[in-house]
């Protein structure tokens, strides 16, 4: 099975909204419920990232009989150096986007914690690639 | 204990969200940063926070938390109280700061 969202830069108010149709779709699913939960962690914080940095982005989760496999490909400005992007605390959100309580730097951090899998790759001035994968078991 | 309990003994208002009051209510977490509370607060959970926008409601709807209480006498933004109906998470508010209040619902919580 496979199921795509569409994710608009930018537009914090339907941040979320596309996590909130998958965790739908796997509770329908029956999918074990602590999986569920962290699933959604990383697909909202993945959701956010593209709302947060860039301009527009597709989440593609596919659904295996012993997975969930999801990407999220952005086309925005991209991480120069992916591996200072992953510590806790780094963030290079704008004032505003951390008024709202976002860019604590703990969302790459989260999403590593709460998926089994997870790849994450990225051009400077074209887009962000990130895959997770969580087994079924 | 239910939230409508936590609203009488707390003295709290309802902004929104009142189809909820029957939420049962298994913990608290107290945080400002929206990753903070969806990578450690736990379903039926109350949130004490700041933050008033329509995107707490996003995280009180992913992580299933029993109600959220804002501080200071702040109320939510009108897309957020709209969100809290239709989720039936209720969106309440206090008077206090953040630490008197999350200090009488931890006392309230663990009798």
């Amino acid at each position: 099975m496979e199921f795509a969202f569409f994710i608009e830069g930018g537009n914090f108010s339907k941040a979320g909204s596309a996590s909130s149709e998958v965790k739908k779709i796997l509770k329908q699913l029956n999918v074990d419920s602590k999986i569920i939960k962290r699933t959604v962690v990383s697909l909202y914080e993945a959701e956010v990232n593209v709302v947060a940095h860039a301009f527009e982005g597709d989440m593609i989760v596919e659904i295996f009989p012993d997975k969930i496999a999801v990407r999220i490909e952005d086309k925005g400005p991209g991480i120069p150096d992916i591996e200072k992007a992953m510590e806790k605390g780094f963030s290079t959100a704008t004032p505003k986007v951390r008024e709202m309580g976002f860019g604590a730097g703990m969302g790459l951090p989260n999403i590593k914690k709460n998926s089994d899998e997870m790849n994450i790759s990225s051009k400077v001035n074209v887009g962000t690639k990130l895959e997770i994968v969580n087994y079924l078991k | 204990m239910k939230v409508q309990d936590i609203v009488d003994k707390l003295g709290l208002k309802v902004c929104s969200g009142s189809a909820g009051l029957n939420r049962e209510i298994e913990g608290g977490y107290t945080s400002d940063l929206l990753s903070d509370v969806m990578g450690n607060a736990d379903e039926n959970q109350v949130w004490i926070t700041l933050q008033t926008h329509k995107n707490i409601m996003a995280i009180a709807s992913l992580k299933e938390l029993a109600a959220i209480i804002l501080v200071k006498g702040y109320e939510p933004e009108a897309d957020a109280a709209e969100q809290s109906n239709v989720e039936g998470i209720p969106i309440l508010s206090s008077e206090e700061e953040a630490f008197e209040l999350t200090g009488k619902l931890f006392d309230l919580l663990k009798k």
